[in-house]
Order: C-alpha cells, then structure tokens, then sequence
C-alpha cells in the first residue's frame, strides 16, 4: 500500500466518525471535551456555528453521528451525541453577546423563500457579510417544519423562539405571513440572489377506496400536526389508526394520545425492522402504549353514512428476490379491518413546486423536481438556489443546515464575482497534545460506562398536556457521565517513521492492537496480516514506511481508543497526539480565518 | 511511569482459546518500565504463550528476583501465583516451590545482573538439578536501575552510554547452561516475537530446566551506537539457525517464514515441536557441537538464536530424587504418618 497522505484534510476528518457523518460536519469531540469541562457556552457556540440549532436538533435531530460512533463498534452503545449537545443549549449562560454583530449593509439583496432551517442558515450566513436577507414564510413566525410539524412536547416553542432570534437579530427582514406565489415576480423584483428553501410542504395522499366519502375522518399527518400547533385542532377519536412507518407517524400517533386517543395503533406495509422511523422514536411511541404492527397493506377505508368506521389491510410478507430486492407479496391470509374513529396518513411527503414557472429558468428533471447541483446548491438559473427538503425531497433538519451553508457559500462567491464551483478546502489545524511526560491535554483515561438514559417525564403527567416536554434532558451530573464516554477521536495518533525504532512498545501496549509492524502488501493483503482481524473496510489502514527494517507500520483505524498510550510508550516520540480540527468553510470564510478554537 | 490503566476494551474480534479467554485475559498490570524497554515485549511474548497453550493462569508460579526484568512478572498473568524473591534468589525459591509442588508450572524470571552476578551460583545449580522450568533471563547488558553500569554479560569493547569501553570478558549463559547440563536451551530477542512466541511455548512444555536467554536493549541505557545489545546492533547480528512452531491442539503457532526442512520433535510428555531449519548444518540434539557451533560465531561477532539444543529424553529433579508422584499439599495424614511398622522398617533398614 502507499503510505497514508495524512496531510489530506480528509484522512483524518474520516477518522472522527461522528464528524464525518454529520452534514454540517459539527466537531463532536471538541464541543464534548468542552460540556466535559463545563462550558458549556462554549460548546454551544461551537454548535452554532457549525448547525445553527443546537438546541433544535438536540432535541430533534436524526443523528446521523451516533450510528457512525466509534464507541458503537467498541461495545454495545454510541455516545449520546445528540443529548449532549441539548446539553450545552440547556446549561449554557446567556449567548447573545457571542453572536455576530449586524454589519453594515453591503447593498446586495437577497431574497429567501420559506423561513425554515435551510433559509435561516442561509440568512445567518450571509447577513453578517453584510447582505440584505429577506426572508418571507407564509407562516406568523420563523422556523417552518420545525415549529409546525414538530410536536411540542418533543421541541418547545421557547427553544426555537430562542434560536430563530438569534438569527433575525443579525438585522435580517422576516416578512410573516407572505407566501411568495410566482418566482417570475419575485425575480423581477431585481434581488441579487434567491434561495428557495420552500420545503416540502404536501403530504402524500393515499387514494384506496372509501378515502373521499370517508375524508372527515382522515387527515394528513403534517397538514395535522400543522393545526394543532396553530391551536386549530385540539382533539381527536378514541380509536386512532396511523398509517404509514417514518418519524412523522411517530409524532403522529403520541400527539393522538395527548388529544384524546385511547387506543392508537400504528399500522406499516413494511416490517418493523425497515421502517423509517429512527428506533429511539419508535422507542418512545411504544413507550406511550402505542402498538406497531407491521406487514399490513391498507386496501380500503370503511364507512357507514359518510362516517369512517375503519381500515382494512391486506397481509403480506417480505420476500426477496436474486438481486435481494425486497418485494411484499400477500401472505395469503384473509384481509383484516380494525375499526377506528380517525385515520392519520402519514406516508411520506412530496415536493410542490406550483409556483415556480417553467420558464423563468429553473429547470424541472423528469419527476417534476428542480435540477440542483448538489455541491452549489446552484439551479439552472444562476440567480437561483435551493436547499432543506426543496432541493432533493424530504430529508431532515441537519441536512438542510449542510445545504443552506453550501448555498450561502455559492451565493457569497458569486457576488463576489468568484467562481461558485470552485470550493475553498476546510480549514484544518493539528497540533500535540503533549503537556509534559506523561501529561495529556485531554481525558484519555477511557470511561467503561454504559450509555446514560435520558430522564423522561412520567408518563401519565407527560400524556395528559401536549406542551409538556416528554425528554427532560440529562442533568450535569449525567451529562458528565455520558461526554467521558467520548472516544476524543479527534485526537490523532500521529506517526513518525524516522524516530522509530521498532521496539514493539506501542504493539504490545495498544489495548485495541489496532498496531502491527509487516512487510507492506497490497490492502486486501495487509488486512489479513494485522494483530487483530480487520472486518470494517470502510475504515482505513494508516500505513507509514520509512522504518530501518523496511517495514511498514499499519494502524487500523477502525477501533481506536484514542487513549494515547502509544504516544505515552514510545521512546522517542515517534507517536504523538495530535489534536485535529476542521473548520468547514463557510461563506466569507474562503481565507483562512482569524478564528479560534476554543481549546 | 504510565499512570493511566489500559482500558478493559478489547478489539471485538479477538480470538479466544480452549478455556475461552482471550489473549488479554493473560496481562497484568500496566508496566512501570520505561518506554520503550525490551522487557515489555518479552512480557508481550510470555502472554501470548501463555495464551496460546490455553493454559489455566492458576496454574502457574511465576518467581523472580531483583531487577527490572524481575518487576515485569507483574505485568503478565494476573490471576496467576507470584513471587518476587530476594537478589539472585529466584533458582532457590522456585526449586523449593517445585519441590512442594510440582504440579504448577514454574517461570523463573530473572535478568543478567541477577542471573550472571549475584545469582551466578544459583543459576548454576537450578540447572545442574534439572528442575522443570522455564528459566527466562531477560538480558540487556547493564544495570539499568543503577542508571547504566556494564553488567556481566556485556561484551567486552562494548561502549557505554557515555562512551567508555567494557574491559571486561562477557558471561555467556547460553554457553553455561549448555555445559552446566541444561535440557532445553533457546536464545531469542525482545524485538522478535515471531521467533520468541514459540520458543517461551515450547519452553513451557518441556520437562526439565528449560533456559531462554533474551536479548532485550535497554533503551535509556543500551541503545547506542557502540552497544552489542541495541535494537540496531542485534538486527544487524542475528543468525537464528532455526525456526520453531508448536503444535498445540489450538491452530499451530504459524511463523511467517520461508519453508525450509522441517523437523518435527516429539518430547517426552507428547508435545511435538516443528522445527525448521535455517542453517542447514545445525543440530539441536547435539550438546558438544552446539557449544562449539556458538563460540565459534560468538568470536565474529555473531549472536546466535533459536532452539540451540533440546533433549527430547529429559528428566527433571522429581525423576532424579524419587520423590512422591502427589504435591506435598495433597499429602492426606496417612501417607504421611504411615505408622510405626513403617517407622521400625526404616530404622531397621539403618542399623
């Protein structure tokens, strides 16, 4: 194998598995050693910066950092990434100091559409540059999805009121209440730039039998979720079907049992297994007494008098086929119907589009969705980017965080006349940890606890109002608890081959023996010769030649404590502890910047 | 000094062996050695051996003297009987322990100040008598927790740390346990596992004085130029004349070496050795060669290593004083008060 270019920024951003799935690539590690040492204001701001809703998505995020965890493949359980950082919004002091100043304006105009997370992240960028961002929502106040489709008792109002100022503080224009209605007029209105960050407001339908004579007792699950957060429904039948396997559904069936559900059942096509829903959220739906059963086709809606009476299903099973393609075929077994009082539908949800013209020069592809360019977040019009859940359907918050930076960074760049395709590389800076013989900067005495629980509210309290937060957050004792869990896998091993002298101190001391020494190989070669067997490909091996014995030094990344006690065996320093922090850039952040890591 | 305890996770993937531990279960605590010291890769060896041949750590007696090479013995089988003697004692002590009871397994571990100095004699007569065990000198040229001297195994012209030469002549304890009757002798380096890993194994299995003498540089104060125990210096100077496997009932240890003839060695109590020769002209059955075959590659300079001589016939002290088959502590009252018709048989027998 060639050696590892480590000066790559990705190499060792690859290694920070939680950083490396986040979209918005937030430092993980960074903002836990932080929470660790109790500053949290700190590892707030690092949060802001990086995902613009700390406190949002500690509550609501989809964690695509915690399945990457590297504790997850040491034992059983991932840190709880996403609960540490509601930590640091509910523990910090006040911020508002922090926060950019609103500068003075620049004269550029830019138009936002729709005053969702995409938007406002676009906003936030951009208004400290110096540009006038104008951000219209149909809606009274900002945040889109995350204020309506979001039940409040998994995100308070307070929560996202706090954080959506923050970002209309930065001297930005929200015009409430005005749906933007035709792209041509709004281009015509002469502003430098337009994001459409519109969402993807329409709940899918499910057109079977009996769906129109029974539609007083079916809803929506988003147009739903949507009038009860704007207090235009407050109750619903005693006996509740939900139909359809995603988070949505999830915040579907517990508020039906906060409006007067007693019998609330979610019913999927699929298995259990392969529903979309995040586990920990199905976990809380059957927590709350609601039952998921799976493998069940809605085939028709009964009624009687124009008054829905119940859904019935089709029973199928999961086969697959010689590509593995799962396909679900009737089991065979007779139909069931199940009576209930209302139905939600809650089966995905489309992208609309009616108020883009097809010829103002945003081009539509085959399946009626704008052609976007996923690096530019750019259209085809030059003056026009989209991003969150308009630009490639349905995602989540944190995705449409990532786009609205790479959007405002698009748009930064061409107002500068620069070109947009051209993406400044991340900031990167590496540096030892070394404090003195043995003496480390960070914690690596590595904690064996098992995974905190968060505290929840008790269930018969929590069911009872629909505004009372069920998660009540980890207190400071348990939030210490769970951040020493953190791996520190931002803390490099760093290897230098001329100081080494192959005494073997690092292979014999390794508690993961992640080290081997070897003649080089090819890839596939070398992961059979390791100390250890090496099953995840996805995780490289870090080779390093150089060595007297004309050997290589192969470390699999793959299970790695970051514990240092390589560095702190070595003789002679060939293995050191190298912090490594990424800055993805942002706009106006295309030269390195003049800001400092907290640590 | 480490002042952090290695973690308890483990790489997921570890294989287990017959007793269904896994190669972690055979540490024990975090070395307090410097870093970067030889001992810890001998340490390293010793545990994989161990773990290799399944062995039940509460089987084992591990002795040792003064020394760093006499530390380390707390730092390798933790659930497993320990002894750490007096200067130069360790020979004395595990005689007496293996006397008692000869059904552990006994690992002496000692150093060249230890073995080549003060406890010369002992070293001497623990072989002599044959006692069953594995004897490993951890030997790195100089008194390390003295801050340097020459030990008694330093080559002579050898240089210190500082630069003076040693002006006096080396003990070899490979060539004193060969002659001193020895009926496994072996001699490795810490910086070579996959040659030290079978040899600690196979060690283990025999039935006699087994003696290993490891070169393992000091690395604060034995890893210079001018040194004949360095990392470099030993590299550039080996010529292992054998490799070794042992068969065990667990996969053979493999070695990644080129074939050669293999010889496979069947000792006494049934365990088998595979050994594959390196230097096509070296026998390891013949005592009287091996001493000539290692002086005469000591005079160039040359450090000889591998299984140098085994006796697959050995016996062990119990054979040679005919002593009880059972461990003392497993003695019930009747045999050992047979009565007095037993008592007036013996004083019979001394009139």
């Amino acid at each position: 194998m060639k050696p590892t270019d480590i000066s790559a920024p990705d190499y060792f951003h690859k290694v920070v598995d939680c950083q490396w799935a986040c979209p918005a690539h937030t430092p993980v590690p960074e903002y836990i050693r932080l929470i660790a040492e109790g500053r949290y204001s700190d590892a707030y701001m690092i949060n802001w910066r990086s995902n613009v809703f700390p406190g949002i998505l500690g509550r609501t995020c989809d964690r695509p950092c915690e399945p990457a965890c590297r504790r997850g493949r040491v034992e059983e359980t991932p840190v709880a990434i996403c609960r540490l950082k509601r930590v640091a919004a509910d523990f910090k002091d006040d911020v508002k100091h922090r926060m950019p100043r609103p500068s003075a304006k620049n004269g550029k105009r830019i138009a936002i559409v729709g005053g969702g997370p995409a938007s406002l992240t676009v906003a936030r960028d951009l208004a400290p540059l110096g540009y006038h961002c104008t951000v219209f929502d149909s809606d009274p106040k900002a945040g889109g999805m995350m204020r309506t489709q979001i039940p409040k008792f998994r995100l308070p109002d307070s929560v996202i009121d706090e954080e959506t100022d923050y970002i209309l503080n930065l001297g930005i224009e929200f015009k409430a209440g005005q749906r933007i209605d035709s792209l041509k007029k709004l281009l015509g209105e002469n502003y430098d730039a337009i994001f459409v960050g519109s969402g993807a407001p329409r709940g899918r339908e499910l057109e079977i039998p009996g769906r129109q004579e029974a539609a007083a007792n079916i809803h929506i699950g988003i147009e739903w979720l949507a009038s009860i957060s704007f207090g235009h429904i407050d109750k619903i039948g005693k006996r509740v079907i939900v139909l359809g396997g995603g988070n949505t559904a999830m915040d579907c069936c517990r508020t039906a049992r906060r409006l007067g559900g007693k019998d609330v059942k979610v019913i999927v096509r699929s298995g259990f297994e392969e529903m979309k829903a995040s586990p920990w959220e199905k976990e809380d739906a059957i927590h709350e007494d609601i039952p998921i059963l799976n493998f069940m086709v809605p085939v028709a809606f009964t009624h009687e008098n124009g008054r829905l009476t119940g859904v019935t299903f089709q029973k199928v099973k999961a086969e697959y086929d010689s590509n593995g393609r799962r396909n679900l075929v009737p089991s065979g077994e007779p139909d069931q119907t199940i009576a209930c009082d209302d139905v939600l539908v809650a089966v995905g949800q489309e992208n609309a589009f009616p108020w883009i013209e097809r010829d103002c020069g945003v081009e539509f592809d085959k399946w009626n969705m704008p052609k976007v360019d996923p690096k530019t977040m750019g259209s085809t019009n030059p003056k026009v980017f989209f991003g969150g859940d308009a630009a490639f359907g349905p995602k989540n918050i944190i995705w449409a965080v990532a786009h609205g930076h790479d959007a405002a960074l698009s748009i930064h760049k061409l107002l500068s006349g620069e070109d947009i395709t051209e993406r400044p590389l991340p900031e990167v800076q590496v540096s030892s940890q070394k404090m003195g013989i043995h003496e480390w900067s960070y914690d690596n005495d590595i904690s064996a606890d098992k995974r905190y629980k968060v505290p929840h509210r008790d269930k018969v309290v929590a069911l009872k109002d629909i505004r009372a937060e069920v998660e009540l957050g980890y207190d400071v004792k348990l939030a210490l608890g769970e951040a020493r869990r953190c791996l520190n896998c931002d803390i490099q091993t760093v290897f230098a081959a001329p100081l080494c002298i192959e005494c073997d101190a690092c292979v014999d001391i390794c508690p993961m023996d992640c080290i081997t020494f070897t003649p080089n190989g090819e890839e596939a070669d070398l992961r059979q010769r390791l100390k250890a067997p090496s099953p995840h490909l996805d995780q490289d091996l870090y080779v390093a030649d150089g060595l007297k014995t004309g050997r290589v030094m192969v470390k699999d990344e793959d299970v790695c404590l970051h514990c240092g006690l390589c560095a702190e065996r070595c003789p002679t320093g060939a293995w050191d502890m190298q912090k490594y922090l990424i800055d993805m850039t942002h706009a106006g952040t295309s030269c390195p910047s003049k800001s400092r890591s907290a640590a | 000094m480490t002042y952090i305890a290695k973690p308890k996770f483990h790489h997921p993937g570890l294989p287990k062996n017959d007793l269904g531990f896994t190669r972690r279960d055979y540490e024990g605590k975090i070395s307090t050695l410097c870093a970067g010291c030889g001992h810890d890769s001998i340490t390293a060896s010793i545990i994989e051996a161990c773990f290799e041949l399944s062995i039940a750590p509460h089987r084992v007696a591990k002795i040792s003297g003064i020394g760093c090479s006499s530390k380390t013995p707390d730092y390798f089988l933790g659930n497993s009987h320990g002894f750490n003697s007096v200067h130069g004692r360790m020979p004395s002590v595990l005689t007496g322990a293996n006397l008692a009871n000869r059904d552990l397994i006994y690992l002496g571990v000692s150093g060249d100040g230890d073995s080549a100095s003060i406890g010369f004699g002992q070293f001497a007569h623990s072989i002599r008598r044959g006692v069953n065990m594995t004897y490993v000198v951890e030997n790195n040229g100089v008194y390390g927790l003295t801050k340097g001297q020459f030990s008694a195994t330093a080559d002579r012209g050898s240089k210190n740390k500082r630069g003076l030469m040693n002006t006096d002549n080396a003990i070899d304890l490979v060539a004193m346990a060969l002659q001193l009757g020895a009926s496994f002798v072996a001699r490795s380096f810490s910086g070579d596992k996959t040659q030290l890993v079978p040899l600690i194994a196979a060690a283990i299995q025999h039935k006699g004085a087994a003696f290993i003498d490891v070169i393992s540089p000091c690395v604060a104060f034995n890893n210079h130029a001018g040194s004949t125990k360095s990392f470099d210096y030993v590299r550039e100077h080996n010529d292992a004349v054998n490799r070794l496997d042992v068969i065990t009932v667990r996969d053979p240890i493999t070695v990644d070496y080129a074939p050669g003839t293999v010889q496979v060695v069947e000792q006494h109590d049934g365990t088998r050795l595979a050994l594959r020769k390196i230097d096509a002209d070296y026998d390891a059955h013949d005592r009287v060669a091996a001493m000539t075959f290692l002086q005469r590659h000591a005079a160039k300079g040359q450090i000889v290593t591998g299984l140098l001589y085994v006796d697959p016939e050995s016996e062990d002290l119990h054979a040679h004083l005919d002593t009880v088959d059972a461990p003392l502590n497993r003695l019930d009252e009747k045999a050992l008060c047979p009565g007095s018709a037993a008592l007036d048989k013996i004083n019979a027998s001394l009139r």
